[in-house]
């Protein structure tokens, strides 16, 4: 057991921190919302020369092979800044499916663009009815001659307003919420029959509404295998939260800071508020859950390549759940001590918070994730 | 950044389970499989057993009885599978808390007659620091030893001493010189038998009905110079230095991942209104909240472990340490709290601890009936050894610079 960083994640943690310490500013953040896309091409390229974009994806197809803690620590950085960028839709979540699902000649067509930051993908999952049940799938996928034909909708795609291609779920056979008979499609922004609706969310990233309108299709548009989509749905959404709980701590360390700057600094009764017992107490049981957090999101990375699917899932539902917990606690904790400054949406604290309480709802919130492990019998064995 | 455990490490753990296995005692086992503490008499084998065996005192210098190469994470395995069958664990008080101001602050002397008795449990020790006025507030200790020729003279009193009743010494704070300027300042540490002349031993029945802590009076009581350890006056250096040791045990993981993998059995069995207990919705959602929680204490650890592996010149003081007490403590009342919920009505049953009641038809099963007074007891845990609160205290000191 070794939790020490080789010198390249060092560096990399580090050349990734200084240029959002520099280019990332609280006030460049919010020109950046302003711009049309709500986030910073310029960034984006910036990304793109550090290697960021193609840093998981493998050598031979054009990437920099690094493994999940390197994302991690990419993640832990860009959610100190709140980035708003499409980076966990690309490259985590969209390379994700590239990386385990595609062909060879996908994948030698498609790394080099992704990690030159010419190429953008999104991943479609949610339906208006599913809320954040994977395998609610009313989008259909029926065969037509070599190809394929979609049907439906896909809501709350993150970044969908922007890709390049869309990743879907779509329902190859069986009823609406059976676990078999579930397809990956690739679907290109611009085929016929794609209509998109971009929005703002309510952390300042973008979503998008997806009508899929009898979209045609070819053959290789299917990622991985025809009716067992969800096993390559699963595996790509453990490896996405594990590096959202690397997000989420880099949030939260970022907003615990702010906090105890404010609490340094600010005056009332003739005294810094930080004085104040009942402050220094919640102040250190924010602490106590971001340690808690930052321990579960080290426990991610390690399990975001265990080949046993099941214990995978059982581990990685724990970890959203504490980072649902801890991004509350921290979040909640921070606006109380700061009071309400930290209500303005001229404050930084504000915004962590928001991001934070979009963290927990993405990809299922804690208690969504709380359910899913007692399904699965909790993390211990009764003996 | 590798957090499995290595091929070596997983080895040790099959060794030390197998090596429990073929020596445990099935009284002990039994008795601690139920979620009772053992006996003296089982504690005192198990530990010459350990000793015997070399992982008494791993952490010790070599020349002492430790394990020069060993990691701190091979203690820790050793310390989890230890709580996790469960089985005693060397007794704190000689291990972990005299033995290391031994080495760090005693005379030669007071090595070579006490560490080996400390490791064998040939000598059992107590700790005497609470008083009736100095619980958090330590330092405010009363308890006066004035130093006349060869001897202290020692009067006083001392509370909330663990296992009094089987001590053979006692480890104990007093003031000799109440002139000094800082009430740190004027604190001596001595080492005293608990048979002189002048020591009073009363019993504390706490809520749970247990007999396991103590008052410990000292009237006129007189104790060489030769027990002192450290400098006069200086005795809240060791009280500081025992106090930091060692903070991975207690979070206790092993032992909570026991209590839980049981009450799972336990829960497929027990009534829950028409279905068993683990089907019922609310104890299972409070159920997986507490393996969450443990799961993240378990990370920690090994976060707090890998930092312990470090050369002391690389250490820094890490935040995770404070979790560990704080999350470990509540943790394990949280399980305690669902054994109670588990136990329904018939956890209402007064329990026997003394066995008295032996040869009489069971009127529940013996986990029931020992739910409430764990339950009860276990509030301890969030007020020894530093409360909850003074944590939280040291912590917005030490890490948040408030």
């Amino acid at each position: 057991m070794d939790f020490d960083l080789s010198e390249d994640q060092r560096l990399l943690q580090d050349s990734l921190t200084k240029l959002l310490a520099d280019k990332y500013k609280f006030e460049d953040r919010k020109r950046f919302l302003k711009s049309a896309n709500g986030w910073s091409q310029e960034m984006w390229e910036a990304y793109a020369d550090l290697g960021l974009l193609g840093l998981p994806f493998a050598e031979e197809d054009g990437g920099f092979g690094a493994g999940p803690v390197e994302v991690m620590l990419m993640a832990e950085a860009m959610g100190g800044a709140i980035t708003l960028e499409p980076w966990l839709a690309t490259v985590v979540m969209g390379g994700g499916f590239i990386r385990h699902g595609a062909s060879a000649a996908q994948r030698a067509a498609m790394v080099p663009e992704i990690a030159a930051g010419k190429l953008k993908l999104a991943f479609g999952y949610t339906e208006p009815q599913s809320r954040h049940d994977l395998h609610d799938v009313a989008t259909t996928a029926k065969k037509d001659g070599a190809g394929w034909v979609l049907e439906g909708r896909k809501g709350v795609v993150l970044h969908g307003d922007v890709a390049d291609h869309i990743i879907v779920t779509a329902r190859i056979g069986g009823a609406r919420r059976d676990k078999s008979g579930i397809g990956v499609f690739l679907v290109p922004a611009n085929a016929k029959g794609v209509t998109r609706r971009g929005y703002p969310t309510t952390d300042g990233l973008r979503g998008a509404e997806i009508t899929l309108d009898r979209v045609s299709l070819p053959t290789e548009a299917l990622l991985g295998d025809a009716g067992n989509g969800l096993a390559l749905v699963d595996r790509v959404m453990d490896e996405t939260i594990a590096a959202l709980a690397g997000e989420a701590v880099g949030a939260m360390d970022a907003l615990q800071k702010l906090t105890l700057e404010y609490l340094k600094t600010r005056k009332q009764f003739g005294r810094p508020i930080g004085s104040f017992q009942s402050l220094q107490h919640r102040a250190a049981e924010m602490m106590v859950s971001l340690e808690e957090a930052r321990s579960m999101a080290m426990l991610a990375a390690m399990m975001a390549q265990e080949s046993d699917a099941a214990e995978r899932r059982r581990q990685m539902s724990a970890v959203k759940v504490q980072i649902g917990r801890s991004g509350k606690f921290i979040g909640q904790g921070a606006i109380q001590l700061h009071g309400g400054i930290a209500m303005t949406m001229e404050y930084l604290g504000g915004h962590y918070f928001k991001r934070l309480t979009t963290i927990d709802t993405m990809f299922g919130d804690a208690d969504h994730h709380l359910t899913q492990l007692m399904a699965m019998g909790g993390l211990n064995q009764a003996a | 950044m590798d957090l499995r455990f290595t091929d070596e490490e997983r080895a040790f753990r099959q060794e030390v389970r197998d090596w429990i296995d073929a020596n445990l005692p099935a009284d002990t086992r039994e008795r601690m499989a139920a979620g009772r503490t053992p006996t003296k008499q089982m504690q005192v084998y198990w530990q010459k057993k350990l000793n015997a065996k070399g992982w008494c005192v791993p952490h010790w210098p070599a020349e002492w009885g430790g394990q020069k190469d060993w990691s701190a994470i091979k203690r820790f395995i050793l310390l989890e599978e230890l709580q996790g069958t469960p089985a005693p664990i060397p007794l704190g008080f000689n291990c972990n808390m005299l033995g290391p101001v031994l080495i760090a602050f005693g005379t030669e002397e007071q090595k070579k007659f006490f560490l080996p008795k400390l490791a064998n449990l040939d000598l059992w020790f107590c700790q005497g620091f609470s008083e009736p006025g100095a619980g958090s507030d330590l330092a405010s200790l009363k308890t006066r030893a004035v130093h006349e020729g060869d001897h202290y003279i020692v009067n006083g009193q001392k509370t909330w001493t663990t296992l009094a009743q089987y001590a053979d010494w006692i480890f104990l704070l007093v003031r000799t010189n109440p002139e000094a300027t800082k009430q740190q300042e004027g604190i001596s540490f001595l080492v005293v038998d608990m048979n002189t002349p002048g020591i009073t031993v009363r019993p504390i029945i706490t809520i749970d009905g247990a007999h396991e802590v103590n008052e410990v009076f000292f009237d006129d009581v007189k104790v060489p110079v030769a027990n002192l350890v450290g400098t006069e006056h200086r005795g809240w250096d060791c009280a500081k230095f025992l106090l930091s040791n060692e903070r991975t045990g207690q979070a206790r993981v092993g032992a909570s991942k026991d209590r839980i993998r049981r009450l799972k059995l336990i829960a497929q069995n027990a009534p829950g209104g028409e279905r068993p207990m683990i089907e019922d919705a609310r104890f299972r959602e409070r159920l997986t909240e507490v393996e969450v929680q443990l799961k993240a204490l378990e990370m920690t650890t090994m976060r707090v472990l890998a930092d312990e592996n470090r050369q002391l010149s690389e250490r820094k003081p890490n935040p995770a340490s404070s979790v560990l007490k704080i999350r470990g403590t509540e943790i394990q009342q949280s399980i305690s709290d669902l054994y109670v919920m588990a136990a329904g009505p018939y956890g209402m049953v007064g329990a026997d601890p003394d066995g008295d009641r032996w040869n009489e038809p069971e009127l529940a099963p013996e986990w029931a009936t020992l739910a409430q007074p764990t339950y009860f007891n276990w509030r301890k845990q969030t007020i020894y050894g530093g409360s909850t609160e003074i944590q939280k205290n040291i912590m917005a000191k030490a890490f948040l610079g408030l």
